[in-house]
């Protein structure tokens, strides 16, 4: 294959240092917030023509939201929930900047929803990094919008009587244009999913499954687990079949319109029954959310969903460049003036 | 009756033998009304009145006054749509107290209106619509141009439906299409009554139906039929005469409150050198502002509709940080909403205009009536030590000039700044002499862009932080609502630092002092009695004062524009007079402020009605302190 010329000629620019702060880093020994800063920062170094003066990081309220601190590009520690709004205006008014969002569970889905959805409708092209551990950290332990049905914690001593929030499906819900997951362990696959959000026109989401060590630790070991992980983690790749396993023997296979997971090893299944994946297609998407917390079903991880639709920004700069030419270049005082004016002399 | 002898040849011609024995009274002032259903077309026929005579070179102010249900059943009382006209041969400080002739286009238009009528006041009823189906609509029991009930009033009985369909008859019109035109009827009158040319309107009649020669053909006749009627028939014992006012030389435009803050908006961004970004919510009765801006994309104009009150502040604070002018606009509800937000702007210290149109309240309240109980708001409603500097606009045209002073400080001071008007002045309008951009104040910004001893909290010599666009080489930098170290901006919990930063900011507002200009006193700078306001009571306190100083009163008065801070000069000029009256139109909320700022006391005058407070009645409160 041949390498396109300029991955010849181009040397990065970057280290993953140069994307680092002075800030001490202080999250709680463990947490996987770690995690998250380092294949950012490696994965910010490993994009060409990248421009450091033009990453913005906006975050909200919340352990995850001190982001900001530790990049070092421009960053704005905002209000709880406010982060994807303040990161649409930023966007908006300047769309030479690549904007990006560092939320948590409790800032995007609970107090930050509203602008959420809305960032998606309009598909403005910023970049949502959430870091999902289903808990409030920061304030110490309250059950989240995506804690689990019967979790204990300290606002649901007895037991959460809500049902969590499937941001995937939430996010698909909203018409997003570029929808994936990942996990704070899986360090490879999350700097391959961070590179592929920047390249992504649009807005971008990324889920972050992140272990929240001190009030919810393990929350997601059924799927890190070493020794059970492969059979109970589906990797999505585009244009190839959906199959899974230690041995590779599992595979996604669509019961009309119920997905099963079949063994395409034994009897009468094979590798040509299972569904081969279309990043492009909203349905398959959709089908693939929903194996969110099914027991009967694979966690996918990776992209489900890649399109393109027109972006906000783009579409006002247009306005503004057709005002220009239809009307003519801008005069204000003209404006001032208006069209019924009289003079008294 | 005189209407039975009028023909359709004469009223589209005027052939009959004119009304020639009318005399013509000259009168110094007059407020006229134009009232009717939702649908008759009032607010149209209000505008073409007050274009024309604004153009003629009058001073003037008008208030339209609209209903908060779309379309209201036809005939209800609730229904009732109104435009009203001041215009006069001296200064206009307001579109008028008591109005001196109501146009009514149904009994509805008459009910509702009669109590804002002048004793002895004229009306023009359009007698067509008095039917039984109408009159017990308006809750009328008897109908009320046969009862007596008008008899201390000066009343026309027109039939302008009729009158109209006459002049349409030959033309293939139905009979809805043809009636719509009564207005023009309506209009043509009034231009009669009041000695008026109906130039104006023709043309524009022709302009804006340019598409439809019918239409141009149908409310023209209409126009000049009504004009010829009182040209013809004997009912008008008199017709009246305006003496012109003399406004300064210059070119005039009919500005709203609403306009005239989204004109600003647009010329202090020109000024600036930086685009404008504005963040809203459509909300009663500031949404002007958000159709107004979006309007103007040639200009550059990026408007947000937002989600919610607090995406339509949130995104302006991000588009300040990237640089732009960013201006947020509101009522009462939606600045609740934006509370919290502003304490981000005032601790990351980023410019932005916030503009709250205030009206009644509390929660929902009165979204279409006006009030000014949001100074309170405006000044404390914030969680923590939080200075905002606060201006108040005292009426539409007064508006731009403000608006263009809140974006000069908001960007020199590197500080959100509310500015407050009110439903009042943000749909009402009057003359502006229009404004050249190279008249503005300087304003122009320079973002940092030397690395070289860069610290994001940094000051000059106004305290202001720099102002640094992300995209800027080497000045990569981090801030946010935690509390900043004086300087570096990193965040700290020191507790002697934050001491010195909630100082600080203080010191930063509280400089602004020297940058505005002094209380303006009208009349004598000492005496027995001032009266002292603040925004859109500015009107009805200047038309108080001089009635009262034309009577020989010794009296003066203040209007504040700046309520933080507030001129350097405010306390000794309230300390020269004996007396201060306060009018507001909430329950004395700057007359606390100034209690507790200057141990001064004030003599209250409140009235919450969703009104604007009128000339007469602080005319009536002045004469009572003056023991006259």
């Amino acid at each position: 294959m041949q390498t396109p010329i300029e991955e010849k000629t181009t040397q990065p620019k970057y280290t993953p240092k140069d994307f680092a702060s002075s800030n001490e880093v202080r999250w709680c020994p463990g947490c996987g917030d770690y995690s998250i800063l380092a294949q950012v920062q490696r994965s910010f170094a490993q994009i060409l023509g990248i421009e450091k003066e033009k990453i913005v990081f906006i975050s909200g309220i919340g352990c995850s939201s001190r982001f900001p601190y530790y990049m070092n590009t421009y960053g704005f520690h905002t209000i709880h929930g406010r982060a994807t709004a303040i990161a649409s205006g930023v966007k908006v008014a300047n769309p030479d900047l690549s904007v990006w969002v560092a939320t948590g569970d409790g800032d995007l889905l609970s107090i930050g929803g509203n602008h959420f959805i809305h960032l998606l409708r309009r598909n403005i092209d910023v970049n949502v990094l959430l870091f999902n551990n289903r808990i409030y950290g920061l304030t110490k332990g309250q059950a989240s919008p995506t804690s689990v049905h019967g979790q204990i914690t300290k606002s649901s001593p007895y037991g959460n009587v809500e049902y969590p929030v499937n941001p995937v499906s939430l996010a698909l819900g909203m018409d997003g244009t570029f929808i994936a997951r990942t996990m704070d362990k899986e360090q490879k696959h999350m700097q391959e999913i961070i590179i592929e959000c920047y390249k992504h026109t649009g807005t971008s989401f990324l889920e972050i499954l992140q272990n929240c060590v001190i009030f919810n630790d393990g929350a997601y070991d059924y799927y890190t687990d070493k020794e059970n992980k492969e059979d109970r983690v589906i990797y999505i790749e585009n244009k190839k079949p959906l199959i899974f396993g230690k041995k590779k023997d599992k595979g996604i296979k669509l019961d009309g319109w119920k997905p099963i997971v079949i063994d395409i090893t034994k009897g009468d299944n094979s590798i040509n029954d299972v569904l081969v994946y279309d990043e492009t297609s909203k349905e398959l998407a959709f089908i693939l959310s929903s194996f969110t917390d099914n027991p009967e079903l694979p966690l996918p991880l990776g992209i489900f969903l890649r399109r393109q639709r027109s972006r906000y920004e783009v579409e006002l700069e247009n306005q503004i460049a057709y005002a220009k030419q239809k009307e003519g270049e801008p005069n204000v005082d003209e404006l001032l003036k208006g069209n019924s004016f009289w003079e008294i002399d | 009756m005189a209407e039975d002898s009028i023909k359709a040849e004469d009223l589209k011609e005027g052939t009959k033998k004119s009304n020639g024995d009318v005399t013509i009274r000259e009168v110094d002032d007059v407020t006229i009304r134009f009232a009717g259903d939702s649908g008759d077309g009032m607010q149209l026929t209000g505008s073409q009145f007050s274009d024309t005579v604004a153009i003629e070179g009058f001073d003037l102010g008008t208030l339209p006054d609209y209903p908060a249900d779309i379309r209201a059943p036809a005939g209800s009382l609730y229904g009732v749509s109104g435009f009203t006209i001041h215009f006069s041969s001296h200064d206009v400080h307001t579109p008028g107290d008591k109005v001196d002739v109501l146009v009514a286009l149904n009994p509805a238009a008459l009910k509702v209106n009669l109590k804002d009528l002048k004793k002895n006041g004229t009306i023009i009823v359009n007698t067509d619509s008095f039917d039984k189906r109408n009159l017990e609509l308006a809750g009328f029991e008897s109908n009320p141009l046969e009862d007596g009930s008008l008899d201390r009033y000066q009343v026309y009985e027109v039939p302008m439906t009729k009158s109209t369909l006459e002049v349409l008859k030959d033309m293939n019109l139905s009979p809805k299409t043809a009636a719509k035109c009564k207005n023009f009827f309506a209009l043509g009158l009034v231009y009669w009554l009041y000695n008026r040319q109906y130039d104006y309107t023709l043309n524009w009649i022709e302009e804006k139906f340019a598409k439809s020669p019918e239409l141009i053909e149908a409310n023209t006749r209409a126009l000049k039929a009504g004009y010829n009627y009182g040209e013809m028939t004997e009912i008008f014992t008199a017709r009246y005469e305006v003496k012109k006012a003399k406004l300064p030389k210059g070119i005039y435009r009919n500005i709203s409150g609403n306009e005239a803050v989204a004109l600003a908006l647009v010329a202090s961004a020109a000024k600036a050198g930086i685009p404008l970004f504005l963040g809203s919510y459509p909300i009663t009765p500031a949404s002007e502002i958000l159709h107004n801006l979006s309007k103007y994309r040639r200009y550059g104009v990026k408007t947000f509709q937002a989600e919610d009150e607090i995406a339509g502040i949130t995104t302006a604070i991000g588009a300040a940080f990237s640089g732009s002018l960013a201006a947020t606009s509101t009522s009462g509800p939606g600045m609740a909403l934006k509370t919290e937000a502003i304490g981000l702007a005032v601790m990351a210290e980023l410019p932005l205009v916030i503009i709250d149109v205030q009206r009644g309240g509390p929660s929902t309240g009165l979204p279409t009536k006006t009030e000014q109980a949001d100074l309170f708001q405006a000044l404390y409603g914030r969680n923590g030590e939080c200075p905002v500097p606060v201006l108040a606009a005292s009426s539409p045209a007064d508006c731009f000039s403000m608006t263009v002073e809140a974006a000069r400080i908001a960007l020199k001071y590197m500080t959100p700044v509310i500015l407050l008007t009110d439903g009042y002045i943000a749909q009402g309008a009057e003359p502006w002499k229009v404004m050249k951009l190279s008249e503005l104040p300087n304003m122009k910004v320079t973002f940092r862009t030397n690395p070289e001893g860069f610290y994001p909290y940094l000051r000059n010599e106004f305290l202001a932080r720099p102002w640094v666009k992300p995209g800027t080489k080497g000045l990569e930098h981090r801030i946010g609502g935690l509390e900043k170290q004086h300087i570096t901006g990193n965040v700290s919990y020191d507790p002697d630092n934050h001491e010195y930063m909630v100082k600080i900011r203080a010191k930063k507002v509280k400089g602004i002092v020297n940058d505005i200009p002094k209380l303006e006193v009208i009349g004598e700078p000492s005496g027995d009695l001032l009266v002292l306001g603040w925004g859109s009571t500015g009107g009805s306190i200047a038309t108080a004062v001089e009635n009262q100083r034309a009577k020989g009163r010794k009296v003066s008065y203040a209007i504040l524009k700046y309520l933080n801070p507030m001129p350097k000069n405010t306390e000794k000029v309230l300390k020269q007079f004996k007396n201060i009256l306060l009018p507001e139109v909430n329950l004395g909320q700057l007359a606390t402020i100034i209690r507790g700022s200057f141990l001064i006391d004030v003599i209250q005058y409140n009235r919450v009605r969703g009104l604007p407070i009128r000339a007469f009645e602080i005319e009536e409160k002045i004469e009572e302190i003056l023991k006259i």
